[in-house]
Order: C-alpha cells, then structure tokens, then sequence
C-alpha cells in the first residue's frame, strides 16, 4: 500500500497511537473535572472557616460586601484564644486524652494483631472477625451504658474517663488495620526468626514492628484522629471547663446564650485542626501504604 | 555436625489428611540428602518438621543422636534457607547474618569473626553493609546461606532455595551450594522438586510420592536401577519412555518382550533368569530417550531394527531429540544432531537393551 492511499497519511500504528492519545485526553479530562468538583467541595468549608477567622466581629455581622473576601484581616481572634486560659486547659486536656488512648490502643492493638494473625490457636479467625465487628456498633448505642460504667469508676466529670473509652473506639479498627498488614508480611520471616532463636516477643519487636510500621503508622494516626476529634463520648461525660476537651469546650464556651462568636469559634477549629494537618502532612505516605497494605502480593 | 534419622514419622492434617504415611530415613554424619518429587508428595513437610515448624502426628525424630519431637526449633541447633529467602528486609546483610548469633549472645567479635568468614566463603564481603532490597535474588540466596553458615549448625536445611532464581542462575547458584558443602561437610537436607538439582547436588536422593519414599539411592543408582515405575519415570530427562508390553519365547531359546506386532525385541542373555517368570505376563517396557537412538548410529548396539514415522523433531545443540508414536504411546528417542530425521518421514530405529527395565502393570516395580 503506498502512503498516498492511507487514511490521513497515516500508518495503522500511527492511528492507533492518535487513538490511544484521544481515549487519554477524555480520561484526563473527566478525572480532572471529578477531582475539581471534589476539591471544592472539600476545600470551601475550611477556606471559609480561615476567611471568617481573620475578620473582626463587626466586619462578620456586617452586612455589606461578599462574606468571602477578608477586608480588614486581623489575629484578634487568634490571639483571644492563644491567650484565654480555659483554650490553654481545653488544648492541654484534648492532647492528655489523645497521646494516652493513642498509647494504650497501639499496644493493645498490635499485640491482638500478633496473635490473631500470627500465633495460629483455636479460634483466631473468629476472634479476628468479632474484633471488627465490635468496630460496627456506634458510639451513641453505648455511651448510656457506658455512662453507668463511667459513673461506678466515679469519673464522671473527669477527663480520665476519656482515656479509658476511647481505646475502645480505637482499638478494634486499629486491630483489624494490623491483622491485615501483619498477614502480608511472608511467614517464612517469623519462622527464620523462630530458627534463628527468637521467641514470639522477640519476633514481634524484632521483626514485624520494624517491617510492619507503615500499618502501625497508619493505625496510630486512625486512633489519633478518633481521639482528637471525639465529640460524643465528652459532651456526655465531662461538664466543667477545668475537665473539657477542644471539641466541647470550643462550643461551649464560644457560644453564649444565643450569640455565636464566629470569629473566635473558627480560629479555634483551626487552631484545633493544627495537629492532624502536621501529623497527616508528615506520614501521608506511610498512611497510604499502611490502609493499602495486602492488597497486592508482593 | 549430626545424623538425622525420621523413625515411622507420620503427619495428618486436621480432616485426616495424611500429608507424611510413616516415612523411615536415616541420614548420616556430613551427608548431603536431596528429599525431590513432585508437589504435595510430603517432601516440604518433611523437612519442616525436622525444623521443628511443623509437629509430628506421630513416629520419632532424631537429630544428633536426641529425639527432637518436642524440642523447639530454635534448640535443635539446625539452620534453613527458605525458597523466598525470608531476609529480615529492615537489616542490613550483616545483621541478617549476626541476628541468630546475637539473639544466642555470642561476643560481638566473635560475631563478626564468624560473619566476616561466612562473608568471604560466599563471596558477600562487599554487600555487608547492604540492604536485601539493594540485591539481586542471587545475592539474596547467598546472604540466606550465610546466615545458615554463620551459625554453624549441626544440620542446613534448603527448602528449594533455587525455585525463585532463573534458569542460568539456579545452575551457577547449584554449584555454590555444592562448593559450600564441600567446605563446611555439615549435614544437609535439601527439598526439591527439580530432578537435575537432586542428582546433582546429593550424595543421596530420596524420592518421595504421595506421602511415602519410593526409593532412597546414590544418583547414578536411582537413574541406573530405579525401583518402580514412579522413580523411573521421575529420574532423567526427558524422561523415561513406557511402553506395555508382553513377556514371550524368543529365538534360539531365550525370551522376547513383544511391544506390537511389528516391535519384537530380544531380552539380553543376562536378564533371562530375571523375567523368565513373568513369560505371558502383560509388563511395562522402559526404555530412556538416551538408549533409544538411530540404526546404525556410530558407536552404539545394534540390537533390531524398527521404523517409525517420526512425529516432532527438536534440534537441542548436542543432541536432537526425536519424538514418535508406537500404538497410540508417545516415544522419545535422543539421537544423533547431525540426523536426517524430519516429521511424517520413517526413521530406522533401535536401542540399548541392557538397559532396558521391565515393569509389572500394576504395581509398578521393576524387576
């Protein structure tokens, strides 16, 4: 066939290759509109939250001029905060029963793990599903009962109630993350390690902790973002400014009566968000890896 | 250094599956024994439970003269090498290395006298400091021998360590292993699937099929007298033609193994004790690829004369192997490069008779 009589001037390869470029443009083109609707739709809130919190109280009450734009930024409301005793008791307070539960639910978590998809004894495949499963019931179906328990510990009113309970929103999540990146990880390590003359605690410290800390990262950062932004389990357990957490006490001692000081409220959310924005920036990477973990062999 | 012995050893898995039917070997002192045959035939789980990885059902296992059955594998004093190395990706090759001596508190000079030494008999030196992932998969193998070897272990278990590599470097990596023994004589066990590495590498090959051991034997005794059937057919390669056949009177008095009407072949005088028992019995002829070969053929017994229509010709370099039909049985003949032979065309054919084997249809056995 000479070139003359080719569609275009084209050979077959090229008209596939020029097919193959229009089908990836249309793909680009939806995946961008997609992500862009997505982007909006999540980045609108917190860039409203920022642009409110850089307003004084008169610009945000008053009524001319797009609530979008900032005219006269300030920190006032910033520096309120940074100021104001009870924000300073309510940070201390939110990072006690963040690290703590943190703490606490990593190490009850990554010994389950171990065991439940290690140690092999009877009845391990249904302890692992009864795990995640209790990670299915809602907070607000236990926090009555839960309110009974805290009160017969005589912790109503008092942060360390918090400490105790929210493991139990952690742990089973965390546990099922650890299960899953424990079994990806080949079983000939352990029993290398097994011949090699460590014993289970050994292995566990040794070997799978340093192999498995991207899921562990990932599970520690599930439970951090559990703990930081509890809401349920403090409003109902704790009622005076000297035991509360950021997320109660912002509402509460924001809000007074029927005036909303908006202002103050959105530059404590950000001043709240600060923590999981730093941590999530930092192990984003290790995050991914840790909840994709098992998906693929290898 | 150790004997191993497996006394009745068996091993069933929950639902009464019995991987292991009550296997007896005895290793000795130094011995090199490839455990081979084909998958799910109980080999792995052999050698997995002379690790200790895997419990007995029942029977005894002894290692340096001491049942072991209840000892956990880090005090049976054995290292492995495991078929996807299992480095301890977050260490260095060094500490891969040290992690048993250190886990067993021997001196930190001691530890890096004994990995330094390992180090050089593998040719590892300047990968120490690297991590597994920084290697090729021949290294990988190297630095899991090394671990074996730093330990200096009464026994090395291999669990096809040669399985993951390619063709050219299994066949480089084969003769590392075989160097290695020859240097350190510890009493090995190795389990694989690949004949070629068994006959290689062992000084003892014992063939395993279905939970049992079909024979235990020097290479060249398993390839030359095969017990049975299986064993027969498992050594060599290509491997082992069979051909049913009938024992019946020969000429001048002797006996003739008749394959078809057109296939008649003398028993050698040699055998005639042998299969003179099983005259008018239905057997199996076998004859290997390498004793059948073209007539004429420099060199080589002309004991009859066949012509066949050849099927597939497949030129190999130093040998070309010929493939034929006789009454529906696919045939393998190895012969000359430099034949005439082309598909569809008649071939003059003979073979070796003295290395002929005859079979009994159903049990197998050759006699």
């Amino acid at each position: 066939m000479s070139a003359t009589t080719m569609q275009g001037g084209q050979t077959p390869a090229a008209r596939h290759r020029t097919s193959l470029h229009r089908q990836r443009l249309w793909a680009l083109w939806g995946s961008y509109i997609a992500l862009g609707i997505f982007v909006v739709m999540f980045l609108v809130p917190p860039f409203y939250t920022l642009v409110t919190s850089l307003k004084s109280s008169a610009e945000i009450s008053a009524q001319t001029g797009s609530p979008w734009l900032v005219r006269h930024p300030t920190l006032e409301n910033f520096w309120y905060l940074i100021t104001y005793p009870n924000f300073q008791t309510y940070y201390l307070n939110s990072v006690i029963v963040t690290i703590l539960p943190v703490a606490v639910s990593m190490v009850i978590s990554v010994l389950a793990a171990f065991s439940l998809a290690r140690m092999g004894f009877w009845g391990s495949q249904t302890l692992s599903t009864s795990v995640f499963l209790t990670y299915l019931i809602p907070p607000s179906l236990l926090f009555i009962p839960l309110f009974q328990i805290v009160g017969m510990l005589h912790l109503i009113n008092n942060f360390w109630c918090l400490v105790l309970l929210y493991p139990t929103l952690a742990v089973p999540f965390c546990t099922w993350i650890m299960i899953g990146y424990f079994s990806s990880i080949p079983k000939e390590l352990d029993e290398a390690a097994l011949i090699d003359g460590a014993g289970y605690l050994q292995i566990l410290w040794q070997i799978f902790i340093p192999v498995a800390m991207p899921g562990i990262i990932a599970a520690t950062i599930f439970a951090f973002t559990v703990s930081w932004g509890a809401f349920l389990y403090p409003l109902a357990y704790l009622y005076t400014s000297n035991q509360m957490v950021l997320t109660v006490g912002i509402i509460s001692d924001l809000i007074r009566g029927d005036v909303f000081q908006w202002g103050k409220i959105m530059a404590a959310c950000l001043l709240a968000s600060l923590p999981p924005i730093v941590i999530y920036a930092f192990l984003m990477d290790y995050y991914v890896a840790g909840l994709t973990a098992g998906a693929t062999k290898g | 250094m150790a004997e191993v012995s497996c006394r009745k050893v068996i091993k069933e898995y929950d639902g009464g599956v019995q991987a292991v039917k009550g296997i007896d070997l005895d290793i000795a002192d130094h011995e090199f024994v490839v455990l081979v045959g084909p998958s799910g035939c109980g080999k792995s789980t052999t050698l997995r439970m002379i690790a200790g990885l895997e419990e007995i059902t029942d029977g005894e296992i002894w290692i340096g003269g001491e049942v072991v059955n209840d000892i956990p594998p880090r005090d049976r004093d054995i290292a492995m090498v495991f078929q996807n190395y299992a480095l301890y990706p977050h260490m260095s090759v060094f500490d891969n290395m040290a992690f048993g001596l250190k886990l067993r508190k021997f001196p930190k000079e001691e530890i890096k006298r004994r990995v330094d030494e390992a180090a050089r008999i593998l040719d590892i030196v300047p990968l120490l400091d690297r991590k597994p992932r920084a290697l090729s998969g021949g290294q990988r193998q190297r630095v899991a021998m090394g671990r074996a070897i730093v330990r200096n272990p009464k026994v090395f278990l291999f669990d096809e360590p040669l399985s993951n590599l390619d063709a050219k470097l299994r066949v480089q990596m084969r003769t590392e292993i075989k160097k290695v023994h020859q240097t350190v004589r510890t009493t090995t066990v190795y389990v694989t699937h690949d004949q070629v590495e068994a006959m290689t590498l062992a000084d003892r090959v014992v063939v395993m099929n279905g939970g049992v051991i079909e024979q235990v034997g020097a290479p060249q005794e398993l390839y030359h007298n095969p017990a049975t059937r299986f064993v027969a057919g498992f050594i060599g390669s290509p491997a082992m033609n069979f051909l049913p056949c009938r024992v019946q009177d020969g000429p001048n008095g002797g006996l003739a193994v008749r394959v078809s009407d057109g296939i008649v072949l003398p028993v050698p005088p040699a055998r005639l004790d042998r299969y003179g028992p099983y005259k008018g019995q239905k057997m199996i002829l076998g004859l290997r690829p390498e004793h059948l070969f073209e007539y004429h053929e420099q060199g080589k017994p002309n004991w009859f004369r066949v012509e066949l229509p050849v099927d597939v010709v497949e030129p190999m370099g130093m040998e070309t192997m010929v493939h034929f039909f006789v009454d529906g049985v696919p045939v393998c003949a190895r012969v000359d490069p430099a034949t005439h032979a082309a598909p569809g065309e008649l071939l003059p054919l003979t073979a070796d008779l003295n290395q002929m084997h005859l079979m009994e249809a159903d049990s197998g056995r050759v006699i």
